[in-house]
Formats: structure tokens, sequence, C-alpha cells
């Protein structure tokens, strides 16, 4: 994904991955080397904990390609992923995020 | 309710007893610093055999010799640093042949992480990878569940390999011990869904052409009478890949072989035909399809598997069955058919009577074949036979009468040289009544060739028969086919005295090539008890044929 432009990069369809994951130091490594490991770029991130900090939200912004069915059964598999929901590029917690990144 | 008596254990005590509790009775291991407090209490152990390795990928090849023969997960152990990172190759390798393993590393202790410090490096980080799953332990209690846990994970589902690294204060932590957690076995798999199982029923029935497919998936799930019943019911061909060989008998007139890339003519070009495939605990690789678009060209696809990541992964499936297969095929079966389909397996036959597997010197027990046909004419279906990694390890897919499900043990999916010798160090170390055989090259026995000592140490019944063709023959001959005969870098200039090699190490070695009778000196040397070396020449040029090169379609192959 290194390779196109930032205009081509906007271009292409997004998805919002909604992660509830175990709250420990590996996890991120778990999730974000599945992408890596696949030259699949993860556009952003936020990770926060959930209620009593057991476990963990990731938010992931991805470009959709066509590996994108597969890259999710690969997080699905992940012990300590607990569920994947997927959303539109709309979803509004990377949208309320952009006044950060100005 | 009786209250539950306390013991004070260290963290190392913990693991050794989780160990035994686990039912594990042979491990493999180095030890070395960090390590060194799990194994003085493993010293203490009356019920493990901790088998002495020499190099910590040896370790890790005879701990998956232990889990592909049993199926069981198997242990091995290794030091922090250069002891974890000798480890990987064989832990890489049980993934990609989902072979069930629990590696434990020592770690440098918690507050020496991250400092550089002797023997420390990222196991966690260098694992993830490679394994199903890995932990980082911060305390000794936790071990009580992260064992227990280690285990099931390795066996539940698609099993693979799951390493604990245990930094050595975790180890020397001294804890209360109440009560101990239930033993880590495979979790329950969903039965599948039933509606999708009637559909690939009704798909078979309707087939005029269609293939089985078996993998490895069939052996895990201990499917093998459940596949060859169905292919029975519904007279379907079948084809296996190298890591399903044995799960249909080689002489089932059903069968067509190993498919793929040094599959039969007759194999690939029946695929070729076929209008339904059936694959079944099979992953598409690309050894076994060629060029995915030429792969069954014409054919609907019913894909089960176990693991739901593998269906529509390569191919899209036009019924994919997320399941364990013994438990779909028991489901389908009473839904499937009873048919003879005389106008498909006589095309079959037709194909298979044009363009049948050559195996050229069958009866010449000097030629690659032909040692080969020579050692199963010694030998019952009770034997177990591994291989290395090259063409010996083809030759011996191609020409073995392979007939029971974990009867061949096998590097298929990261192809590593040096697996075969320690594997059959614990295949026979695991079922010390077989007669465990590895076929070796003299490239691939000198990858772990230290493991020698071992096996004269532990008296294992591995007969070692090596197959010396002076070069890396893979190799050679794709630079010979593909590479304008330029062969670099593949043919060796000195070539060590095997057979005085192995004698040095403690096992007991013939060379073919001095014995006139070759066949009463096989014999004579795979009916005595213990390990044995035997060493053969096999002419440079051999090749192993038919092979679809590397990047086109299975129907075009090359000779054969």
């Amino acid at each position: 994904m290194n390779t196109i432009s930032r205009t081509e990069n906007q271009a292409l369809a997004r998805t919002v991955l909604e992660l509830d994951v175990y709250n420990h130091p590996g996890v991120m490594s778990h999730v974000v080397g599945l992408f890596s490991r696949r030259a699949y770029n993860v556009e952003g991130i936020l990770v926060m904990p959930v209620g009593g900090g057991v476990t963990s939200r990731i938010w992931l912004l991805v470009n959709e390609d066509e590996r994108l069915d597969q890259m999710v059964k690969q997080v699905e598999k992940l012990e300590d992923v607990l569920a994947v929901r997927r959303h539109g590029a709309e979803h509004e917690v990377f949208v309320r995020l952009e006044e950060f990144f100005r | 309710m009786s209250k539950p008596t306390y013991e004070t254990l260290s963290g190392a005590q913990i693991v050794v007893r989780l160990l035994e509790r686990q039912g594990v009775r042979t491990l493999a291991g180095i030890p070395g610093g960090a390590i060194l407090p799990i194994y003085d209490a493993l010293s203490q152990s009356a019920l493990i055999h901790h088998v002495l390795a020499r190099h910590e990928q040896g370790g890790g090849f005879i701990a998956q010799g232990i889990a592909r023969a049993t199926g069981v997960p198997a242990v091995c152990m290794a030091s922090s640093g250069p002891g974890a990172t000798n480890l990987l190759t064989a832990i890489a390798d049980a993934k990609l042949d989902s072979i069930p393993l629990v590696a434990i590393t020592g770690q440098v202790p918690r507050a020496m992480i991250g400092t550089d410090a002797f023997q420390e490096v990222d196991t966690y980080g260098l694992s993830i990878p490679i394994t199903k799953h890995n932990f980082l332990l911060n305390s000794a209690e936790d071990l009580l569940e992260v064992i227990p846990r280690a285990f099931r994970i390795a066996a539940s589902g698609r099993p693979g390999p799951v390493l604990i690294d245990i930094p050595k204060d975790v180890q020397n932590q001294v804890v209360e011990v109440g009560e101990w957690p239930a033993v880590g076995v495979a979790e329950v798999v969903p039965a599948p869904a039933a509606e999708r199982v009637a559909l690939a029923a009704a798909m078979i029935n309707e087939a005029s052409r269609p293939i089985l497919y078996l993998g490895g998936g069939v052996v895990h799930s201990a499917a093998s009478a459940a596949a060859v019943a169905l292919a029975e019911k519904a007279a379907l061909p079948t084809v296996m890949t190298l890591m399903a060989l044995g799960a249909m008998p080689v002489e089932h007139s059903l069968s067509l072989g190993m498919l793929g890339m040094h599959g039969a003519r007759f194999t690939n070009l029946a695929l070729d035909e076929c209008d339904l495939l059936i694959a079944v605990g099979a992953r598409f690789d690309d050894r076994a399809t060629g060029k995915v678009a030429g792969f069954c060209p014409q054919a609907k696809i019913v894909h089960i598997d176990i693991d739901p990541s593998e269906l529509d992964k390569i191919k899209t499936a036009h019924v994919g069955i997320a399941g364990d297969v013994g438990a779909v095929l028991q489901t389908l079966l009473p839904a499937v058919e009873a048919q003879q389909r005389l106008a498909w397996l006589s095309r079959v036959a037709s194909l298979k009577a044009a363009h049948p597997l050559r195996l050229p010197g069958i009866d010449d027990p000097r030629t690659p074949y032909g040692l080969i046909r020579a050692v199963a004419d010694c030998l019952d279906d009770q034997a177990t036979i591994t291989t290395d990694v090259g063409q010996h390890q083809m030759w011996v897919a191609q020409a073995y009468p392979l007939r029971r499900p974990r009867q061949w043990l096998t590097s298929g999916g990261l192809g590593t040289m040096g697996f075969g010798m320690p594997a059959a160090i614990g295949a026979a170390l695991a079922e010390p009544e077989r007669t465990v055989v590895c076929f070796t090259g003299d490239g691939s026995i000198l990858m772990n060739v230290q493991e020698l000592v071992t096996a004269a140490e532990e008296g294992v019944n591995v007969k070692i028969v090596l197959m010396n063709n002076s070069s890396l023959g893979l190799v050679f001959q794709q630079q010979t086919m593909f590479y304008g005969e330029r062969i670099y870098a593949s043919k060796f200039k000195g070539m060590p005295d095997f057979v005085r090699v192995a004698e040095g190490f403690g096992v007991p070695a013939i060379d073919l090539d001095t014995e006139s009778d070759p066949h009463a000196a096989l014999a004579a040397a795979l009916s005595s008890r213990g390990p044995m070396l035997i060493h053969a020449s096999i002419a440079m040029h051999e090749q192993v044929l038919p092979m679809v090169p590397p990047g086109a379609a299975n129907k075009d192959m090359i000779g054969g």
C-alpha cells in the first residue's frame, strides 16, 4: 500500500473493524502482525480498555481490498480476540478523531 | 467438601507437575542458564523421560516426531536467546503442517527483560507469526492457567504449536498451590451446518465426474476410514496431498495417489477433467494445485475444513463446510447415494493406463525407486516412514506403499531439510515397538546430523536410509531443467564418509554400494534392533518425474 499515492489512497473504500480483545501486552502485536506480514496497511488504530480493563476494544481503519474477508477470518482465529465487527467507513469513531490530525 | 491441602512449590516445579498431569512422558530439549530451574525440577520427576537433543532444532523435531506419530501434543524445551532462536524452525514447521506442539523456553528474569541481557531475545515477538498462540509468563500462579490452556490450544480445532516463554524468576517464584487445574484437552468442535452437508451430498449425487481430494486434516481428524467409506459408497476416485498419504491405502482401486507437482500424469489429468472436487482437510497448497486458475478448471468445489479461514482462501467453494472433517464425513455418508459411476471410473482407468506413474528401475535396488521398493519389501505396514526434504522425499512419496494414517511423517508445508532423522527418533520413542525408517539425502542429513548421537544414546529403532547423489538433488534438477543447465552451488565437492560419520556418533552403518547382495544386506539391517545407517549411492542425474514447472498448470507436466 506504500506505493500508492495519498489521493489514490483516499479514493479507496474504507472499512472500520471493531475488535473486542483481552487486554494484555501482546495483543496489539498479534493483531497488527497479521496485517503487516501480508503487507496490508492499517490506516488508523485506536485502543482503549473497556469496563474493568480485562478487555480492550481495538478500532482499525483499513482499506477494503480483496484480502479483507481473509483478514477478518484470520483476526477471528486469534486466541485473544473475542469478537470482530465490521463497519462502513462512515462509522464516526475515526471521523470524530480527525480534528486531532489537522 | 474436603479442604484442599496446600503445597509450596516453585514455578519450575509447577511446570513439571502440570506436564506430568498432562500425561507427558517423553520430551526433548537442551538446558541452559535461563531454564535451569525447570531442569532442576525435571530431574526430580519419576515420570518424565527427558531426551537430550544436541541442537534445539533437533529437539523440536524429536517432539514433532512424537506428536506426528501419536496425534497428541508433544513438548520441547530450550533456554533463552540462541536456544529459543534455534527452536524457531521446528516451530514454524509445526505451524505449517498443523502439528500440536508445546514449546517451553526459558527467558531472562523479568527485571532484565528489555536490557539486552545475556542470552536475551524477544522470543515472544519472534514466535508470534509461527505459533498458533504464545505466552510470556508474568507469575508462577499464571502457570496453572497457561499450561493446560497451551495444551488445549495446541490440540483444539486445527492443531498447531504453542510457545510458553517463562522468565527465570517466575520459574523460581514460590507459591502455594491448593487445587490443580483440569488437564488441557481438545475442545469439542461444533457440529457442521446440516443444510450445507445436505447441499454437498446433493452435489456429490448429481456430479458425473467427481474427485475426492484428501489433505492432512483427514489424518489429524482420524477420519481415514470415513473418507474411504465415502469414496467407496459414492464411487469417488481419490487423490491425496503429500500430508494425506496413507489415508487411503495405495492399492485401493479408487486411489489415484498423490496429486500436484510430482503426482502421476493420470492423477493430474483426471483432476483436469473432474466436474466436482470434494476437498477434505486440504488447503489448496500451491504444490498441490499448480497454477490455481488451471486447477480443476471445470469443477464445482465442496470444501470441508475445520479451519473456517481455509474456506474460500485460494479457491471459492460452492459449498464450504466448517467442521471436524471426521464428523462431517459421518454426516455426509448416509446422505450420499450409492453409485457405480462406471463411465467416469472407466475414463479414469483409461487415463491411468495411458499415463501411469512410471517408476523406472523399480526392480534394481541401486536406483532410487528400486531402493525404496527394496526397503518396503523388508517391512510391513507397522513400520513408520519419515523423510527429509528433496528428491528422496518425492521419490518415497511416489513409490512407497503407504497404507496407514500416521505411517508417513514428512515436512510438507515448510519443507525443512533436517526434519527426518530427529522426527524419526521422536516417532521411535513414542512407539518403540515399530521400526522407523528415515529416508534422507546427503544434503538433508547434514542439517541435523548431530542427532545421530541422540539416536545412539536412546537406542531407538531408527533405520536411516541415506540416498547419496553427491548433490542438492532437487536444486540440481531445477537448474538442469529451468536454468539452462547452469549447475551452481548444488554439486558437493567435498563428501563426508557417511559410514564413518555414523560410526563416529555411535550408530552402526552399512554401505549398500559395497554389498554384493543389497537385498540381503537391507533385510539384515532392517530386521536388527536399534539405530542403523544404510548408505546407498544414487546417480546424480536421476530426476523426480513427472514435474510441473513452478507456476505452471498441473496438466502441463514435464516427463514421466
